[in-house]
């Protein structure tokens, strides 16, 4: 469904120029090129105008994260049968353990590991004597406690960097002691400008120590493909897996959501990559590409609207027997879907939705609103590049707010001049959005629910923005007597 | 089809489907090469072994599930308790995001907190232009009334001198020379969550009463009291100001978050909501006497509060009787005040509540963990209630404490069984849990993992509590809180005989 809206570019330019103004010289002007709205130019080509990555401005709050977050939190951390070890002092590790909500099957401390918090708890003495020969040490005493674990990555913290370890000596020296996989990461938080670059360095992780390195026995088939960049968030991978599996496709490999290690290193054997994430994973699509030629492809499985798009596609790459299958598999769920806009349709249609997330949802979930009848009218991103906000572009109204790395300060007085009816962020934006009065969904943990992917995900995103925008709470914010 | 629009299943029903059972079992069977299910179930069975147990506890490197987190959250949380104070983290900004995110899924309520972003650049070259930029950007935005400087470990191992970097801004006039900037250095190598409470405490205290301009304390009626870092700190500071108040006590909280994590829904988000004041802060030197509840979170502040000629008394996380005659009794004899009769029977309506319960908590064994103070006031609290601790965990409990959890221990024959592990983590009480087993586990959101990998029946109790809701809105302290903590723990109890036989499935307990 494409709706038909356009949102008010003179009040969002107003509005830019107002958060510019509060800014010192300096900072106003560097934030001014991250605040645009969207335009289509005379040959119909759609661009938000800003910039994107480029370092935060100092003390205005932005919301990003750091390339740890990226590297542990998002691509490593689901590996479900390899130990992360976050490696330097205790609080990284403790701030995300259990926070992403990647789900997995296994046996948690037997055979899959990742809702723990294993970390080398640097003290004093290791930042003074390095960390490299208690890291040894460490990996000994695991292999002791969880000898079925298939491997390790080594996630490096600000610390590591700055004192000069050779973490990378003690992943070649331990992965010959142990027989398994050893990964070093050099995250440091100081990295780069946000997760972003850490997701980068896991990719190059993943391309130097991984892929290619142990001989795999695979015997192939033409629908052998990856799902790549999927984190499994409240079990989105599982209906995006299942829709594959019955259009005939074999997913041999899904990163890194209730991944194995087995899932990774088995990756080029696939006849082509299908990328949710394209911000997470594109490096290791492009290095999959050059090195075994595998092609790949970016799909959206939010909303009915792409999720039927993407299937064809996906389709349009193998067979006409996937093909048949892939308007099978439509077909089948169609009824499904009409019969979640219908029941929800009529209490959301009209309804605004502005968002801020990470490097994807910004622009994957707009179609999915408006197949229920909402409309964006506003979105960014925390770490986004330009390409994405070139892809984003298509997804958007002409008139659209957006903003890049938005600061808590920008976030708050664009919802207060725009009060949208509805608010899709993260934990620390969620609940002084909720102070004004303004429903909130979280859409990077899926607020404890989820799965949002696929038909199945698309009914539960569907409820969950209804109980959201409909709660009866939002009718009472006000106390009787002072509501006039 | 699992999935349907009249009865939409998410993730907790959906998974159950046959479907995707199937789903999970073709992708194990195909692609995951996990190791075989005979293997799995004989590492399962070891891991519950006396042998294992031993193995964990050799344990000298590898740091499994350990229940702290680093210093700058304890100064985050710390100077989220004074009015108009924007807590200010100096290093990289993922630090300062983890921060907030983790205090709001505690407190169900916003947490604002800006850093300064250093990168590559400032690692080489330090962070003194982020931080010139970051207190006036910061200063621009937010109007605080205060600006209150804590340290990632990334600034910390460069070096950055923050009182130097400051006094550059403010000669820089990135920031008003008079605005507040107290600071603390905060290395999240050292020490754990508490230890940053206290050094944010005592580096607030000292920049009000010293590096503003040098106060000379002129002792008057009022007394301090120092929370610590709290995760009931919302409804335990409210009652410990009516309690105070009910006292006519003349007193000061120092770093009060009461309001700041509990704040209204109205229309209107402020992100600077009630704390102690800036004047009430200044003259906090001027008291007689200061009081900390959480004597493992404040020991330096303490010390210094004594060098400037306090009386200074520490108690741990007063809970239960003993612990709360404690806290009045001191604060009797500190403030010349009686205390008044309202109190007494409050008192005496927990005593009388003890009673009726006692027959099911005697005896019962329960493992615990949390932080130093919170562990030591919760032991006491058992002990009178003729529970039995039997492992008794702080990650971040230092030898002190260690010795001071004896000696409680030693006053009861409740504690005989006890034995308490200072600086383990929560694998290593899973081993506790198999071999040693307890009837009920106590300690934060973290002890899931150990009731469902152990059996043991679970009570939230300490921080952080991210998977129920609004814990931290009813006290722990004082009376009313003990009955509060004496209910959950009965419930829990009932809740477990209730399920445990049809026979004994009886109406009334």
């Amino acid at each position: 469904m494409s709706l038909d809206y356009t949102n008010d570019a003179e009040f969002n330019e107003e509005l830019i120029k107002e958060a510019v103004a509060v800014h010192p010289e300096k900072a106003g002007k560097k934030r001014a090129r991250h605040l645009g709205t969207v335009k289509t130019d005379a040959e119909g080509t759609s661009t938000c105008g800003v910039k994107s990555n480029i370092k935060s401005v100092p003390g205005v709050m932005t919301q990003r994260g750091c390339a740890y977050a990226g590297a542990k939190g998002v691509v490593w951390g689901p590996i479900k049968d390899m130990v992360h070890i976050s490696h330097g002092p205790v609080g990284c590790g403790h701030y995300s353990w259990s926070q992403r909500r990647n789900y997995f099957t296994g046996t948690v401390g037997i055979d899959s590991f990742v809702t723990m918090q294993i970390t080398s708890d640097f003290q004093e003495r290791d930042i003074v004597f390095g960390g490299d020969k208690n890291l040894e040490k460490m990996i000994d005493e695991l292999e002791t406690m969880f000898p079925l674990s298939r491997g390790y990555s080594i996630l490096s913290e600000c610390p590591i960097g700055l004192i000069g370890d050779d973490i990378e000596a003690v992943a070649k020296k331990k992965a010959k002691d142990t027989d398994k996989l050893v990964v070093p990461c050099r995250c440091e938080g100081f990295r780069g400008i946000s997760q972003s670059l850490g997701h980068h360095i896991a990719n190059d992780g993943i391309r130097d120590w991984v892929l290619g390195k142990r001989e795999q026995e695979w015997e192939s088939t033409p629908y052998d493909v990856n799902l790549l960049a999927d984190y499994n968030i409240g079990g989105d991978i599982w209906p995006s897996r299942k829709l594959l599996e019955e259009m005939g496709l074999r997913v041999i490999g899904a990163w890194t959501g209730d991944a194995t290690l087995a899932e990774i290193e088995r990756a080029p054997k696939a006849k082509v990559n299908l990328i949710h994430c394209y911000r997470s994973m594109n490096y290791i699509c492009r290095h999959m590409e050059e090195t075994w030629g595998i092609p790949w492809l970016e799909y959206n499985f939010f909303g009915p609207s792409q999720i039927a798009k993407s299937l064809r596609k996906i389709a349009a790459l193998f067979d006409e027997t996937i093909q048949a299958n892939a308007e099978k598999v439509i077909a089948k769920y169609q009824p499904l879907a009409d019969a979640v806009i219908a029941k929800y349709q009529p209490r959301l249609n009209g309804k605004r939705v502005m968002l801020f997330v990470g490097g994807l949802r910004p622009r994957h979930t707009t179609t999915a609103y408006e197949d229920l009848g909402m409309q964006v009218i506003g979105t960014g991103y925390e770490f986004a590049h330009n390409d994405d906000y070139q892809r984003t572009a298509e997804y958007l109204k002409d008139g659209t707010l957006v903003y890049d790395d938005a600061s808590e300060y920008e976030l708050e007085l664009f919802i207060e001049k725009l009060r949208p009816d509805l608010v899709g962020s993260g934990i620390k934006e969620k609940y002084g959005t909720q102070k004004m009065g303004v429903p909130f969904r979280q859409m990077h943990s899926w607020d404890y629910s989820g799965p949002y992917h696929g038909y199945d995900g698309f009914a539960v995103f569907a409820r969950d923005m209804d109980l959201a925008v409909n709660a009866p709470v939002w009718s009472k914010v006000k106390a009787p007597w002072k509501a006039a | 089809m699992p999935q349907s629009a009249d009865k939409v299943k998410d993730h907790i029903a959906l998974f159950q489907e046959p479907e995707y059972k199937e789903l999970f079992a073709f992708k194990k069977e195909n692609y995951e090469c996990r190791p075989a299910d005979d293997e799995v179930a004989k590492q399962l069975e070891y891991s519950k072994s006396w042998e294992y147990r031993e193995k964990n506890f050799a344990r000298q490197h590898a740091v499994i599930n350990p229940p702290k987190a680093c210093q700058p959250l304890g100064a985050v949380f710390a100077a989220a308790g004074f009015e108009g104070s924007m807590p200010y983290v100096h290093g990289s900004q993922g630090c300062a995001a983890y921060f907030r995110s983790h205090l709001s899924r505690h407190f169900k309520d916003a947490s604002v907190c800006v850093s300064d972003s250093m990168t590559e650049d400032a690692a080489v070259f330090g962070g003194l232009a982020n931080l010139v930029d970051g207190l006036q950007n910061c200063n621009a935005l937010y109007k605080p009334k205060m600006i209150t400087i804590s340290t990632t470990c990334m600034a910390e191992v460069i070096g950055d001198d923050l009182s130097s970097f400051i006094n550059s801004a403010k000669e820089k006039e990135a920031i008003p020379a008079d605005l507040p900037t107290p600071f603390a250095h905060t290395p999240s190598f050292v020490g754990s969550h508490v230890t940053g409470y206290d050094n944010m405490i005592k580096g607030i205290l000292h920049y009000f009463w010293e590096r503003e301009s040098e106060l000379t304390p002129k002792p008057g009626s009022k007394i301090n009291i120092i929370p610590g870092f709290d995760g009931y700190a919302p409804a335990n500071n409210r009652e410990l100001k009516r309690y105070l108040d009910m006292m006519g006590v003349d007193y000061t909280l120092v770093s009060d978050v009461s309001d700041t994590f509990d704040s209204p829904t109205d229309g209107h988000y402020k992100i600077y909501y009630g704390g102690t004041t800036i004047e009430d802060t200044r003259n906090a030197i001027h008291a007689k006497a200061t009081v900390s509840l959480q004597q493992f979170s404040t020991e330096k502040s303490l010390e210094y509060c004594a060098s400037k000629g306090h009386t200074v008394a520490a108690l741990n996380s007063p809970m239960g009787l003993t612990g709360n005659d404690a806290f009045f009794m001191k604060i009797a004899e500190l403030s010349g005040k009686q205390i008044p009769e309202a109190i007494e029977i409050e008192r005496g309506r927990l005593v009388d509540a003890i009673a009726d319960s006692t027959a099911w908590l005697h005896g019962k064994r329960v493992a615990l963990f949390g932080d130093p103070d919170v562990v030591y006031g919760l032991t006491s609290f058992l002990l009178e209630l003729g529970m039995e601790p039997v492992h008794i965990l702080a990650a971040n409990g230092t030898a002190e404490w260690e010795e001071k959890m004896k000696a409680l221990l030693a006053t009861s024959r409740f504690g005989d069984g006890a034995t308490v592990w200072r600086g383990k983590d929560l694998w290593h009480l899973r081993s506790l849990l198999f071999t040693e087993p307890c009837d009920l586990l106590i300690g934060s959101s973290y002890g899931k993992y150990l009731e469902k990998d152990t059996g043991t029946p679970f009570i939230r109790l300490g921080f952080p509590v991210f998977d129920r809701h609004h814990h931290h809105r009813f006290p722990t302290f004082g009376y009313q809180g003990a009955l509060r903590v004496l209910v959950e723990i009965l419930d829990r109890i009932f809740e477990v005989a209730d399920g445990a036989s049809d026979i004994s499935f009886d109406l009334t307990r």
